[in-house]
Formats: C-alpha cells, sequence, structure tokens
C-alpha cells in the first residue's frame, strides 16, 4: 500500500508541476500599488518557467489596517474585548484577584446546583476548582482520561492562551488548557484569564502561539468565539448546537 | 420528484441539462420555495453587512486575501511538499489521491484497519464531492453526519441544498416530522428545540465513535497545521473523542503560513455567515502528543486532486482554485435564488459550482451550467478573494464552443454579417421580418415554442428604426 501511496503522492506532484509550467495573470485588485507589486512578483524572465516568486510583500502586511480593529492601548483593547464578547452572547465578568474569580464561579455552581465540574491543572485554574462546592473532575494524565466521566460533568473549567480583541475569540491549546474535550464536551465551558492575556489581533494571538511552542506545536490549537451555535433551522440562532451552550469567561487583575 | 435523482444524475451525464432545465422550470414556479429561501437570506444580508461595516475597508482586505490565495496556489509545487513534510513531523500520515475512486478506497481501508464500529463525521463537501457515505455504507459501515444540517438531509436522504446552509430549504415543521419519525421525539415548532433534540441524540455517538471523519477549510505550509472552521463544535468533539481521525482535503487548500490564516478566517466568516468569526476555527497539526490528557491516536489526511491539476493548468481560470468555500457567491446570485440548489445537480452549488463543475465532470455535459447566469457580476462582487466567476462563466461557453462548434449557430452568425453588409438586403431582411412577427406567433414552430411559453411576444412596430431616422432629419 505505501507503495501506491508513494506513487500517487509523486503523480500528484508532478501534475501540480506540470500544470504551473504557464505562469497565471496576478487577480484584478482595487489598489494600483499592490497590482503592480503582484506584478513584479508574477514577471519571470523568459525560458524561466515554474518559479512563482513569493510575493514581495505580505498579504497580511497589505490587510492590516483594513481588517476590523483591534486596538491599540489596552483600555482600547479591553473595551473592543468587551464589546465583542457581548454581541457574541458570552458572559464577561471581571475579577480583581483570583480570590474573587473562586467565589464568582462558587456562587454560580452553587446557583445552578452543578454535581460535577471538570478543569485542568494551571494556576489560574486550581483556585477557583479547589473552592468549589461540588465534585471536580481534573483532566491531566492520558492513562486517566475518561471520556464518559467528562460528558458527565456540568462545566468545564479552563485557561486559554490569549484573548483577542478584534473578534472576541478566546485561543486555547491541547497543550496547556487540558486537551481537546475539556473546552468543547461539557454543556458550560468557564475561561479563567488574566488581563494581561488579551491580545490586539488574531494575527498577534497566531504569532504569539508560534514563539510560545516554538518548532512544537500542540496538536490542536483552537479559537473559540462565542458559545456553540447553528442557524441551520430557517437560519434562526440557536446557542448550544454541539459544543457549549454558554461561554463564561472571568478577566483576573486590575483594570489596565 | 426525488431530489436524490440530482445527484445520481452524475451517471447520465447526457441528461444532466434537460435535468436541469426540467427541474428549473419547477423550481421557478413554486413561489413558495422561493419566498421562503429569499427570506432565509434576507437575514444574512443584514448580518454580513453590519460586520463588513467593521473592516476599515473590506475592499482593500479582499486585495490581501486575494492575494493570498494566488500566491499560494501558483506557488503549489514548493508549498504542497513543504507542507506534507511539515504536517508529517507532527505524526500525521499523509494520503494522496488521484482521483474520487483512490480516495474512497483509501479511507475505507483505513477505516477497515482500524476496526471501527462506529463513524462520526462533521461536515465537509469534499466527502460529498466523492461520495463518501455511500462508499462506506456499502461496506456495512454506519456513517452519521453531526453537523445539525447535514445530518437533516441525511435522514431525509438528499444533499445539501447549499454548501454552507444544507437544509435552509426545509421548513422547521418537516424537521419535526422528520425527528418524529426517525428518533421518535414529540413534534414541535421551535429551532432550539429541534437543535436540542439533535444535540442530545449525538453526545453518545461522538463518545462512542471510533472513527472521525472531517475536512479542512486551510493546510497550512509553514507549520504543517490543518485549519477546519465551524459554528456547532461537531468538528471539534469528531477530532477529540474518536481513536482515529481522518481528514480529507483538496490540495487547493494550502496556504503559505499562519499569517495569511489572520486575514482568511475572519473573512471567510464575515463573507460566509456574516461573523465576525466562525464559533470554532481549529488547528490540527496531527494526533494527541505525549503529554496532552486526549486527542485520537492516529491522524491521517487524505489529499485529493481529483481534476484539480486540470484547473491548475488552464491559468486563465486558475483562481477558481482560490475558492474558500464561504458561499457567499451562493448568497447572491439570482438565478440560485430563483432555481434553488438541487437544480444544479452537482456537488458545489451556484455560480461556483457552475464554474468548476465542467472541470471536475467534463465540460461538453456540463456546459449548461455556464449558461446559468444572467453575467450580472454579483457573484465575482461577492467573492472574498476575488475569483473572476462571471467571465469564467463566459470562459467555459467559449471553450465549449471551441470544443464543439455549433454548425447551425456559425450558419446564422455567417448568414448575419452576409446581409449586414449589404443596407439594401438588411432593409428587406427587417421588413420581412416585422412582416412574419405576427404569424410566428401564431404558428409557434418548435424553435420558439420554449420562448413563447412563458412570455409575450410584442407586435411588430409598423416601421423600422432606420425609417424613423431618415424621417427625423
Amino acid at each position: 500500500m505505501s507503495v501506491k501511496a508513494s506513487s500517487a503522492k509523486d503523480v500528484v506532484l508532478a501534475r501540480v508541476r506540470e500544470a504551473l509550467q504557464v505562469p497565471a495573470p496576478p487577480p484584478h485588485l482595487k489598489s494600483h500599488d499592490l497590482q503592480e507589486a503582484a506584478g513584479i512578483s508574477n514577471a519571470r524572465p523568459a525560458g524561466a518557467v515554474g518559479t512563482f516568486k513569493p510575493l514581495s510583500i505580505a498579504p497580511l502586511d497589505v490587510a492590516r489596517p483594513w481588517l476590523p480593529e483591534g486596538g491599540q492601548t489596552p483600555e482600547e483593547r479591553m473595551h473592543i474585548l468587551c464589546d465583542n464578547l457581548k454581541r457574541l452572547k458570552a458572559e464577561f465578568h471581571r475579577a480583581c484577584h483570583l480570590q474573587a474569580a473562586a467565589e464568582l464561579i462558587f456562587s454560580i455552581a452553587r446557583q445552578r446546583d452543578w454535581q460535577r465540574v471538570a478543569y485542568h491543572r494551571h494556576e489560574l485554574v486550581d483556585p477557583v476548582a479547589s473552592a468549589l462546592h461540588c465534585a471536580t473532575v481534573c483532566i491531566g494524565e492520558p492513562a486517566s482520561f475518561d471520556k464518559r466521566a467528562l460528558e458527565q460533568c456540568d462545566a468545564g473549567i479552563t485557561a486559554c492562551e490569549s484573548l483577542v480583541a478584534q473578534t472576541g475569540s478566546i485561543l486555547v491549546s491541547s497543550a496547556t488548557c487540558g486537551g481537546r474535550s475539556l473546552s468543547i464536551l461539557p454543556p458550560v465551558h468557564i475561561v479563567i484569564a488574566h488581563i494581561d492575556q488579551i491580545v490586539a489581533t488574531l494575527e498577534d494571538a497566531l504569532h504569539d502561539a508560534k514563539v510560545r511552542h516554538a518548532g512544537r506545536m500542540p496538536s490542536m490549537l483552537s479559537f473559540i468565539t462565542g458559545p456553540s451555535r447553528t442557524g441551520d433551522i430557517e437560519r434562526i440562532l440557536v446557542l448550544g448546537a454541539h459544543g457549549p451552550k454558554e461561554l463564561i469567561v472571568v478577566l483576573v487583575g486590575e483594570s489596565p | 420528484m426525488s431530489v436524490h435523482d440530482a445527484t445520481t444524475k452524475a451517471a447520465l451525464p447526457a441528461e444532466a441539462k434537460n435535468q436541469f432545465l426540467h427541474d428549473a422550470a419547477e423550481h421557478v414556479r413554486d413561489i413558495d420555495h422561493r419566498s421562503f429561501v429569499r427570506k432565509a437570506l434576507g437575514g444574512y444580508y443584514v448580518t454580513r453587512d453590519s460586520q463588513k461595516a467593521k473592516y476599515r475597508d473590506w475592499e482593500h482586505a479582499r486585495d490581501a486575501a486575494a492575494l493570498a490565495k494566488w500566491s499560494a496556489v501558483n506557488r503549489l509545487d514548493e508549498l504542497l511538499p513543504l507542507f506534507v513534510t511539515n504536517f508529517e513531523a507532527g505524526g500525521g500520515i499523509v494520503h494522496f489521491a488521484r482521483d474520487a475512486q483512490e480516495a474512497r478506497t483509501i479511507i475505507v481501508d483505513l477505516v477497515r484497519a482500524s476496526n471501527a464500529k462506529a463513524i462520526i463525521k462533521s461536515k465537509c463537501m469534499t466527502t460529498e464531492e466523492i461520495h463518501l457515505n455511500d462508499a462506506l455504507e456499502k461496506e456495512g459501515y454506519v456513517v452519521v453526519e453531526s453537523d445539525l444540517g447535514e445530518f437533516i438531509q441525511q435522514l431525509r436522504g438528499e444533499p445539501p441544498y447549499h454548501f454552507v446552509f444544507p437544509c435552509m430549504h426545509v421548513r422547521r415543521g418537516e424537521i419535526s416530522d422528520l425527528f418524529q419519525k426517525h428518533l421518535g421525539t414529540e413534534p414541535t415548532q421551535s429551532p432550539e428545540e429541534l437543535t436540542m433534540i439533535a444535540r442530545r441524540y449525538m453526545r453518545q455517538l461522538y463518545v462512542d465513535a471510533d472513527v472521525g471523519i472531517t475536512g479542512a477549510n486551510f493546510l497550512v505550509a509553514e507549520t504543517g497545521q490543518i485549519s477546519i472552521t465551524e459554528n456547532e463544535g461537531n468538528a471539534r468533539l469528531t477530532a477529540a473523542l474518536p481513536r482515529v481521525h481522518i481528514a480529507l482535503s483538496g490540495i487547493e487548500k494550502v496556504v503559505a503560513s499562519l499569517a495569511d490564516l489572520a486575514v482568511l478566517l475572519p473573512m471567510l466568516a464575515t463573507a460566509g455567515t456574516g461573523q465576525p468569526m466562525t464559533c470554532y476555527n481549529t488547528l490540527y497539526s496531527g494526533p494527541q502528543k505525549n503529554d496532552e490528557p486526549d486527542g485520537p491516536r492516529e491522524m491521517h489526511l487524505v489529499l485529493l486532486d481529483n481534476a484539480r491539476t486540470a484547473i491548475l493548468a488552464d491559468p486563465e481560470q486558475r483562481d477558481s482554485l482560490h475558492c474558500i468555500r464561504c458561499g457567499a457567491c451562493l448568497n447572491v446570485c439570482p438565478i440560485f435564488k430563483n432555481v434553488g440548489g438541487f437544480t444544479y445537480g452537482t456537488t458545489y452549488q451556484g455560480p461556483i459550482g457552475s464554474v468548476i463543475t465542467p472541470h471536475l465532470r467534463g465540460l461538453s455535459d456540463w456546459n449548461h451550467l455556464s449558461s446559468a447566469s444572467s453575467l450580472c457580476g454579483a457573484c465575482t462582487d461577492a467573492c472574498p478573494v476575488r475569483i473572476d466567476i462571471h467571465h469564467h462563466l463566459l470562459h467555459n461557453r467559449r471553450n465549449a464552443v471551441r470544443a464543439s462548434p455549433k454548425r447551425l449557430e456559425h450558419i446564422g452568425h455567417q448568414l448575419f454579417a452576409f446581409v449586414a453588409a449589404r443596407p439594401w438586403l438588411f432593409a428587406a431582411g427587417g421588413k420581412l421580418f416585422r412582416w412574419s412577427l405576427g404569424f410566428l406567433k401564431k404558428i409557434r414552430p418548435p424553435l420558439l415554442r420554449q420562448w413563447l411559453e412563458t412570455r409575450d411576444l410584442p407586435p411588430a412596430p409598423p416601421k423600422s428604426f432606420r425609417q424613423l431616422w431618415k424621417e427625423r432629419s
């Protein structure tokens, strides 16, 4: 089978190389400067077929000034993030210190009569989980992972890698936020984050993740943007399709 | 009319055109259906526009997105091998498939090797393209579509109506009846309750499934990650709980870097559904790592050609591979809104489907789709990656004529050229034509019959334009 597979690979890659022998014109762009830059990168010396030069200008550099705002200062970023989370129908809380966050989650858990809550080991999560009145399930060692037990939990508490003001997204990873299921299987997802973790844009969040996990990316990195939703029935918005019905974000730390 | 015929008719391609004309005529007459679809799209226009307004300039952002895809597709010879090397470094296994048959064989073999009993699947149009579910079911496997819209379509025994909104044509009452029949639930008119029925039904299936099958929206060459965009969380669960994760993707989904995703992810969401970002945008670099608590033990990625390299070899239409499957061109297309998604009889409906289907399935049998356009250009304006969609429909028409010239049309053109070059003949011809219009209306010759069925033939003016012009001066 491996022989067959490698031959399919060779065939497809050969087709790709063959197909690209003839250059394609650049797209029709609104910006004239950009059109020119694209034209230059597309130009090639006569006879030098199949060599497309990388763009002299990165698409992101082009897009940066035009994408939605992420905020210049910490205050602006906080403001935009709150605004976006509200629009996304996520629940948002501030806590000046971790103790206050723990009390807040305790009262929510009490009020809703949660029986079991899952969490993972993390300096921001541990104090919150240990203050709960109910049973807790710690997601950690692969050997002890039990998806059926996790499915029975009322909520999952995780940390995050960063919060993106621009889109109201929360970046979680399988390496630092309790794996893949903790943030998606329980019906409520609680994120405990520090205000220093707010970044302006998706670009910043991706860049930070790349630096943080240099050379060894977690097997999963996920931007969570509001609670799970669907519009599949008559295009009417319903929250909680398959993932969490509620997303509760608690930001710990004094105002920026 | 069974709509399943719409997909099986691929087996009888010569029928494709007639089927299209027949289904289009049926749908256009169905005023209820059309207004229902229009109403569903009405909400989309509002949210899309308000989200677009958040961009400091949408048009410039489109430039960037177009550049990102253009430079990636034109460097595929370099980026595709780079992606494969980086992805394999993360512990995943890559399989190449030249065509649909090979992809099906690979996936069926992988499922068999994993001793799977239950398979859960998240939404993936490429699996529709290769008819994967049929192949797996033929082998005796039960495959459950976990995306709500796809699940509804699976229970209905229909293909997706729209490649982003699979069941946008189905009313809530029909869904309630469907769930009552298949899942034994109580009838309800509430979309929320209906969603919760599917949620409850699916929960145990995620936990029990041995294999999870997903698609991929982007393949990031720089880091070897695949990016999956979704709203419901079903793809996250599909790639988290089963032992084996199999992803299927076309080779054209490669982008150069993570930085490109910072442009493409929000634009895909805004163009597709009017969101700032879809709920879950997830990057996978392989199976579970040793220090991670959970995740699949194995991850396989099947990279599909299936005529994509044929499109790549056409520099004029190479940009149709830029498509990020947002569905924006369908949502604005006057033809789609009137004939509906099933009439196309294709995996990819709407304007972009009309461009690429002739490449995937043969121009001679699918060229009629090139005429399923008013050439208004709404699709081209809506496309976030600036694919020149409506011009490609014209290109396909031209290519079809080149491939098989139409003699009658050619003779007609030559005849007109001969007449138009001789003023006296032109005047006489005009007179004859005006005189004969009344006759034509009465006789209804076969060539005009179809036209006259839905349109009135106006009475001929007594004088020609040339006569009026002469009298005026």
